[in-house]
């Protein structure tokens, strides 16, 4: 069984594409129906996935070698496209961490979205999202994964807007494709260059080959390629400059928000940057973009989160902060620790977007967190587990997130980058901060007596407690004193690292003391006279925070100003030049000169002969003026 | 005594004269009768210089007499299918005039 899942890993991303042609064409009116074959198909490739993760974690030989099994898509020339599976620790945990989230996210979606009219719909996008997911996960070939990923922006726009009434869902879904699609023109591009050079997208054969460069390309061309390729997961994996659709995808229904914001659509992009590692790895200067453009984006993210109002608000940007933190693992240079936290980001977030749809479901869309407060007592079940998922992003002990965050920060400190590890640091403390200044607001204080909250159904619950389960021992698997993580997802070589308590301590101190700090300001002050009154005395900070840096308003003033301001010009230019001159032009030069012509043609053979005779003779007067001695001999026909 | 040995310019200037008679006619002629005459006028301008040209530049050989004949064929024909372009132009605008023929203009 184990050895039928390893060698047909194809089926699990199968099984949900065909879950969401089955709902299109066949159980569309039935509801009930379209999601159970949703959540059917993706429980049954989770228990794939979890056979073929276990085949995988079970024998060592993967670590080192790649399962790989491909078949050829096309052939043009020596252009040779293959399709096909790899399966590498890496992977296998991706397919089953992906399987998994979706599952759960799946059925808390029947109890989310019931009632809606467009269930079914809603169904098919979330099983096609996932698929396309995992087809980019379990993918061979970069132009292959390239399909994945353009399927997974294309589900994520379908369901972002999938509030087709809600003009701000409509916006935030063109944001989110049109982002996405900039960023990955510069993918392409940079797959299209990797193709040219090295005459193959295969990740294993381009491994060997990227392995000695030199004899391909020089070190210029080779940064140029890592750079054009890390354009993409710089807008898929939100990276600053390109965060700004991130944000606001949460205009989708809960669910989608978590599915982005944890499983599907945002890791894509660090997932590639970790697939891509032996790229990145030759190109130190390409390393550094990454790990700064990450730290950069962690903090950035986490002093925006501060002062956000609403709750998924807050959500996101912790998102991109901690991706940030993901590509800044990355561009350290270890795998291990980017996708440790990967791995339990995925729990705890899941679990903290599906946490936030309750209370949002319970309140009726309500979804500023001060006008919320004390929900626990009517929610414990959501309120516990959404005070997990605080713990565990917090970076406390034992819960997931302290495990991979202080593995991300020590990767940092080893990398001798103190700048960087100070920007990861100072972000965790503000991680702490924030998230915690959401859990006082919304979910202890006193309560508002205008909120009628109540607990959500059991499958909203349900996967709620298996989420907080595993944010809680999830990073068990990675502690420094039985680094299984690092003995089977690396880079290179095994990744070994011994505990360093220093900063072991250090962040359990940063996590502890944003913690306090959000208690003092906001549920020990039962006013918030102080956070108020910080507020107040540093409004312009606070305000910069609040507005996002005004990124967005910069971004459209640009598209005002400049692109549309050269539109107008181009518009002028194609008005005059190109209709005016070239186009019109050309055809009254035409008609014109027709008109003038057509007097010549009067119909009369004697005219036309005499311009015959006309023609000749000036040939001949031309020819005897040139050349007498030619033209005397034609006349005589060379006679002497 | 004056005594005249007929060279080829002789023939030449002859040819060209006839030619030059042929193509006046038919140029200026109203009559396509005429111009066919005309025509007719122009071959056998060429028919002599073919002719004298055979006789001063190659006397051995038969060419420049086949030639002419050659020519004399094709004007045979060509008179024949002329004419009856004519007669059925007259038989439809009663007018052998050739201004009036100007049904091929724009």
């Amino acid at each position: 069984m184990v050895e039928f899942a390893l060698h047909n890993a194809w089926l699990v991303p199968l099984l949900p594409a065909l879950a969401f042609v089955i709902i299109i064409f066949l159980t569309k009116p039935w509801p009930a129906l379209s999601g159970l074959v949703s959540v059917g198909g993706m429980l049954t490739s989770c228990f794939f996935a979890s056979l073929a993760a276990y085949g995988v974690f079970t024998n060592h030989k993967y670590a080192e070698e790649p399962l790989v099994y491909a078949t050829r898509w096309f052939s043009a020339g020596d252009l040779k496209i293959d399709v096909g599976i790899q399966l590498d620790p890496t992977s296998a945990m991706m397919i089953f961490m992906v399987t998994l989230v979706s599952s759960l996210i799946f059925i808390y979606a029947t109890g989310y979205m019931k009632g809606d009219p467009g269930y079914s719909v809603f169904f098919s996008y979330l099983a096609l999202f996932g698929s396309s997911m995992l087809l980019l996960v379990l993918s061979s070939n970069l132009l292959q994964m390239f399909v994945a990923w353009e399927l997974v922006g294309l589900c994520s726009y379908l369901l972002i807007g999938f509030y087709t009434h809600k003009i701000s869902a409509r916006e935030a879904a063109k944001k989110a494709f049109v982002t996405c699609r900039v960023a990955d023109f510069g993918l392409l591009l940079g797959i299209l260059s990797l193709q040219i050079v090295f005459g193959t997208l295969n990740l294993t054969e381009l491994a060997e080959k990227i392995n000695n460069f030199d004899q391909y390309t020089t070190m210029g061309m080779m940064t140029l390629m890592a750079v054009l390729v890390f354009i993409g997961p710089i807008g898929k994996s939100g990276q600053f400059p390109l965060h700004v659709w991130l944000p606001d995808a949460m205009e989708g229904p809960t669910p989608v928000s978590a599915l982005i914001h944890a499983a599907t659509m945002v890791v894509a992009g660090v997932y590639l940057v970790g697939r891509m590692m032996f790229l990145f790895h030759e190109v130190p200067s390409a390393m550094e973009l990454v790990a700064i453009t990450g730290a950069f984006t962690a903090l950035f993210a986490a002093s925006i989160a501060i002062t956000q109002r609403e709750i998924k608000r807050i959500l996101a940007y912790s998102t991109v902060s901690q991706l940030g933190y993901m590509m800044l693992a990355l561009g350290v240079g270890s795998l291990t620790a980017s996708m440790f936290h990967l791995w339990t980001h995925a729990f705890f977030k899941a679990l903290m977007f599906l946490g936030a749809g309750s209370v949002l479901h319970a309140l009726h869309d309500k979804a500023d967190v001060w006008k919320m407060g004390g929900l626990i007592k009517k929610m414990p079940i959501t309120g516990y587990t959404f005070m997990i998922g605080c713990l565990a992003i917090a970076g406390i002990p034992p819960f997931a997130g302290f495990w991979s965050k202080d593995e991300i920060l020590l990767a940092a400190f080893d990398n001798g980058n103190y700048v960087l590890f100070t920007m990861a640091a100072i972000t965790a403390f503000m991680t702490a901060f924030y998230m915690w200044r959401l859990f006082f607001l919304a979910f202890m204080g006193e309560e508002k007596a205008e909120n009628h909250p109540h607990e959500s159904p059991w499958n909203m619950t349900l996967p709620l407690v298996v989420l907080a389960f595993f944010a809680t021992v999830g990073g068990l698997v990675g502690t420094p004193w039985a680094p299984v993580w690092g003995e089977w997802i690396f880079f290179g070589h095994p990744h070994h690292v011994e505990p360093n308590y220093l900063i072991m301590v250090g962040s359990v101190v940063l996590g502890m003391a944003g913690i306090y700090l959000a208690y003092t300001l906001y549920l020990a002050d039962k006013e918030k006279a102080r956070a108020h009154a910080l507020a107040k005395q540093y409004r312009f900070l606070h305000n910069l925070s609040f507005n996002k840096f005004y990124i967005d308003e910069i971004y459209l003033w640009f598209n005002h100003s400049i692109v549309d301001g050269a539109a107008r010009l181009f518009y002028l230019f194609d008005i005059y030049v190109v209709d005016g001159i070239l186009i019109n032009g050309i055809a009254a030069f035409t008609r014109l000169s027709g008109e003038g012509l057509r007097v010549a043609q009067t119909g009369r053979l004697q005219n036309y002969a005499l311009v015959f005779f006309l023609g000749v003779l000036a040939l001949a007067v031309v020819l005897a003026f040139t050349d007498p001695a030619t033209a005397f001999g034609l006349m005589t026909g060379g006679a002497k | 005594m004056l005594t005249l040995t007929v060279s080829l310019y002789h023939y030449l200037i002859l040819s060209a004269v006839l030619f030059g008679i042929g193509l006046f006619g038919v140029l200026s002629k109203k009559n396509a009768i005429s111009v066919l005459i005309c025509i007719e006028l122009m071959l056998n301008a060429i028919n002599i210089n073919l002719v004298a040209f055979n006789k001063y530049m190659t006397p051995g050989d038969f060419v420049g007499q086949l030639f002419a004949i050659f020519v004399i064929t094709v004007a045979a024909a060509e008179v024949g299918v002329g004419l009856a372009i004519i007669i059925a132009i007259y038989r439809n605008k009663l007018s052998v005039n050739l201004d009036d023929f100007d049904w091929l203009k724009w």
